[in-house]
């Protein structure tokens, strides 16, 4: 059954006011257009969940989408701040932001245990660390098996919505991505609920061709929105690149509200889709952004009719 | 901005060029964004011919063909050895004690090698709030060796941290070694105006070499503590003409990091 759908039917159906949300995506693979498409839908009071909360967190917190945010490292990758998840933990200012923080190895692992079913997850992380101290849901524990090791263990996440962006996916939801993987498969098995936005739909007949590439079968997946470079300025492998470039800008905009507030006015609330976005960002940044050429040798699966 | 001074070379380069001799022999390296990815190129070219980048990004012997902005560029995918998921990056590489040695720095760091990249001031009402761990509190406690490189200030070399999020040594290297750690501390800390240290006996920095034309003095206008001295306190071996070279034509012949 085709599962295909908007971005907008998808997110007005499966994101849910007071919803905690997980948009996974290390630097990779980061769905900008569902970020966008929940901030013109004025969603509110959400749980965002990110190892890596990023440009696109910074956008959602600074247009009041969520009230809390669960995290392992706060920032513009390579180039500084996130000024507007700054201002509210630093000043209230809006309002004030609820924080839950891990190390990224805690947040993967959160995520290992939700999938998985698991009560807690144990790790070897924390030792003589502030963060325990600040957070007390990572929780020291001694090894039941008498050797003495300790552990810190952290609690399953469990999402009830994981946005996954993926290069391809068939229309039921067979999701294909390569390149860095980050945690997106562990946070979408996690999820209630998981979006699959895909730069492509692809025939069953590809996924089958070169199933080792598949992080997720249609059965976990609730909607497919295609969407062609939904990740921008974050980047798909092989498709468009990281826009650098966007990331430096944003600096600015994101230290003053007013500057915010306009571009979410002009390049979110002011358009209707992702598509248009891509039009009004214009032909000439698309073709910088792509990538040469570099394909992968061939494997042989075998034939075993 | 200036590169080169008197000297020839500027104060980022010569950090560069010290920390890459750090990592002579090295084979598996985790590695930062920035200068640390920088030094690890440099050193790959120099002293560690075998040298494996690792990223937290999930990617085993990368072999970037530009230099990254970010951690997670395409270009560290592209001819990679292994891309892996960041769970086995995290479990089965870092720690399962693969890492030999990584790179970390931070806003603030005490004497003994503990880093601070959460924030300034109170957790709950911070003045500055920082980026949080990522992975350097499990990377200080797993990788065989935790490399340090950050510019030396009053503020950020400090007696006592706002918040402690990377371990570093204790104080007490008894309870150190007790730890059963695969590292326990930093093995060495890079800055704009020397190298250091760590005392076996304290686990204290201890100064190892001035660069060229630092003084003492501007070492102690530089921190919040009185800095121990080696015995045989030495100079920084300026970087080479094939240092600097492999820098300037190489690794980042734009200057980003280096003037």
């Amino acid at each position: 059954m085709s599962k295909v759908a908007t971005m907008r039917d998808a997110v007005a159906e499966l994101v849910r006011d007071g919803d905690t949300v997980a948009i996974e995506g290390f630097t990779h693979l980061i769905c900008f257009a569902a970020g966008h498409e929940i901030i013109r839908q004025r969603k509110r009071d959400l749980t965002l969940c990110r190892l890596t909360p990023d440009v696109i967190y910074d956008q959602m917190i600074g247009a009041g989408v969520a009230r809390k945010l669960v995290f392992s490292w706060l920032g513009n990758p390579g180039v500084g701040s996130l000024h507007a998840v700054r201002r509210r933990i630093e000043h209230a200012d809006p309002e004030p932001l609820e924080i839950e923080e891990y190390s990224h190895f805690g947040m993967v692992c959160r995520y290992v245990a939700g999938a998985a079913n698991l009560p807690f997850f144990p790790i070897r992380s924390y030792y003589e660390s502030d963060i325990p101290r600040v957070n007390p849901n990572i929780k020291p524990m001694r090894s039941p098996y008498g050797d003495g090791t300790e552990v810190y263990v952290v609690p399953p996440l469990r999402p009830d919505v994981t946005i996954v962006h993926a290069q391809r996916a068939t229309a039921e939801g067979d999701t294909q991505i390569w390149g860095l993987m980050g945690c997106q498969k562990e946070a979408a098995f996690a999820a209630d609920r998981v979006i699959v936005v895909c730069e492509e739909i692809v025939d069953e007949a590809v996924v089958r061709r070169d199933p080792n590439r598949t992080v997720l079968p249609g059965v976990v997946v609730d909607a497919v929105v295609p969407e062609p470079f939904g990740c921008h300025p974050s980047y798909a492998q092989g498709y468009y690149d990281r826009d650098n470039a966007f990331y430096l800008e944003w600096e600015n905009v994101s230290r003053d509200p007013e500057a915010l507030e306009a571009w979410l006015k002009e390049w979110v609330y002011e358009l209707e889709s992702h598509a248009e976005y891509v039009e009004k960002m214009g032909a000439e940044r698309w073709e910088r952004l792509k990538p040469g050429v570099a394909t992968s040798g061939e494997v042989n699966y075998g034939d075993y009719s | 901005m200036s590169g080169d001074g008197e000297l020839g070379y500027s104060k980022n380069e010569i950090m560069i060029a010290a920390s890459a001799r750090t990592l002579a022999g090295e084979r598996i390296c985790f590695v930062g964004v920035g200068l640390p990815n920088i030094v690890c190129n440099l050193a790959q070219r120099t002293v560690a011919p075998d040298l494996q980048l690792v990223y937290e990004a999930g990617v085993f012997g990368a072999r970037p063909a530009r230099l990254p902005l970010s951690i997670g560029d395409p270009s560290l995918v592209t001819g990679s050895t292994a891309v892996t998921s960041m769970f086995e990056l995290f479990a089965f590489y870092l720690q399962a004690g693969l890492i030999d040695a990584a790179f970390l720095g931070g806003a603030q760091i005490d004497r003994f090698g503990n880093l601070n990249t959460t924030v300034i001031g109170e957790y709950r009402s911070p003045k500055v709030r920082l980026p949080g761990s990522g992975g350097a509190c499990e990377i200080a406690i797993h990788a065989r060796k935790v490399l340090v490189i950050m510019r030396q200030a009053q503020r950020s070399f400090v007696e006592r941290l706002h918040f402690r999020t990377s371990p570093g040594h204790s104080g007490d290297p008894e309870h150190d070694r007790a730890r059963g750690w695969f590292g326990s501390g930093p093995t060495s800390v890079v800055t704009d105006l020397g190298t250091y240290g760590f005392d076996e006996a304290t686990g204290e920095m201890t100064l190892l070499t001035l660069h060229p034309g630092v003084t003492l003095d501007e070492v102690r206008a530089n921190m919040g503590w009185e800095p121990k001295l080696a015995e045989d306190l030495g100079e920084t071996p300026p970087p080479t003409d094939e240092e600097l070279r492999l820098i300037r034509e190489e690794l980042d012949p734009e200057g980003i990091y280096t003037r």
